[in-house]
């Protein structure tokens, strides 16, 4: 399964985020890439590079770099 | 969650309340056409009879997939089921409803609020888990049951035809929505349909209504799946946000 560096990447490619941006420091709506629809995008990008399938309420619940771990530990990733 | 045989390359179909009526002819027809078909009812029994005899039938993969489409951790776990065994959703046709009639001073709340849930809270459910799994893939189709009730209004069946127009709305709305992702969706608005919901007519009610359509007959399951296979097919390809009717031309 896929890494945090495979996370980061979801991040900066789904936000075309700027280099050096840390995706550690974003929250839902700090920028206005990561609005509802950057925020599917982002899902889209999660669910495919670690080959998940994620509930509803976790992709409501997906607000940060360090929320998405937690997520995504809960379906078996090494993060 | 039973599987049936092998999955493939084939594309893979979700069709909700699919153990009988439309759903089950939609079911059906898809596998005839040679999809893989998840089969979603209510009860595990259900799914898995039907599940059983398709794949049988029609020797495609098949997966039984029991949720209730108004509670959605249980529609959540249809699609983890399908994402485990498929990896991928084609096409999701949203059938699963129940009636709800009775004259408007006569609708008991709970039965208009299940109504609700089930018809119109289950279509979003459904549409938005089976949207993520179709993004990955940039393309797939999405077909809704409404009713002709939802697109004129229906007499002692206020409830549930505000249901099926909330699902009418809903497909414009999810259509614009999903289009620039490659997923198309569409609805369908069946008139009067020999299923179970026609069991509740005394004949001369039928006859009634009968005498209003140019055609002069009722329709049947299989003419409603015929259009849903056509929407979700790449022959339906630059159609998107539209609701059809199956009905005979009723007005």
């Amino acid at each position: 399964m896929a890494g945090v560096a495979d996370l980061e990447t979801c991040f900066v490619e789904s936000f075309a985020l700027e280099p050096g941006t840390d995706p550690r420091s974003l929250r839902f709506q700090s920028i206005l890439e990561w609005d509802s629809v950057g925020h599917m995008q982002l899902i889209a990008a999660i669910e495919t590079a670690f080959d998940v399938m994620l509930e509803t309420q976790e992709v409501l619940d997906m607000s940060s770099f360090d929320k998405a771990i937690e997520i995504l530990r809960r379906h078996g990733a090494d993060l | 969650m039973a599987p049936t045989s092998e999955p493939d390359d084939r594309p893979v179909v979700l069709v909700t309340g699919a153990s009988r009526g439309i759903g089950r002819a939609c079911a059906e027809a898809f596998a005839a056409s040679g999809w893989a078909v998840a089969i979603n009812s209510t009860t595990e029994a259900g799914a898995a009879q039907a599940a059983a005899e398709i794949a049988d039938k029609h020797g495609v993969p098949t997966l039984a997939v029991a949720g209730d489409a108004g509670d959605d951790k249980a529609v959540d776990g249809c699609y983890r089921a399908i994402f485990q065994r498929f990896k991928r959703l084609d096409a999701l046709v949203n059938n699963a409803g129940i009636l709800c009639d009775g004259p408007l001073g006569m609708i008991a709340p709970d039965k208009a609020r299940r109504a609700f849930s089930v018809n119109a809270l289950g279509t979003l459910f459904h549409i938005q888990a089976a949207s993520r799994l179709m993004r990955r893939r940039g393309a797939g189709a999405i077909v809704n049951l409404s009713s002709i009730m939802g697109t004129r209004g229906a007499a002692g069946a206020s409830a549930y035809a505000a249901t099926k127009a909330a699902i009418a709305s809903l497909t414009r709305s999810a259509a614009l929505e999903l289009g620039p992702h490659g997923i198309r969706v569409n609805a369908v608005a069946p008139g009067l349909i020999e299923t179970d919901m026609l069991a509740g007519l005394k004949p001369e009610q039928l006859a009634e209504r009968v005498a209003t359509i140019p055609l002069a007959r009722v329709g049947t399951a299989a003419e409603v799946a015929d259009l849903v296979l056509f929407l979700a097919s790449d022959r339906a390809r630059y159609i998107n946000g539209q609701v059809i009717g199956v009905d005979g031309g009723m007005p």
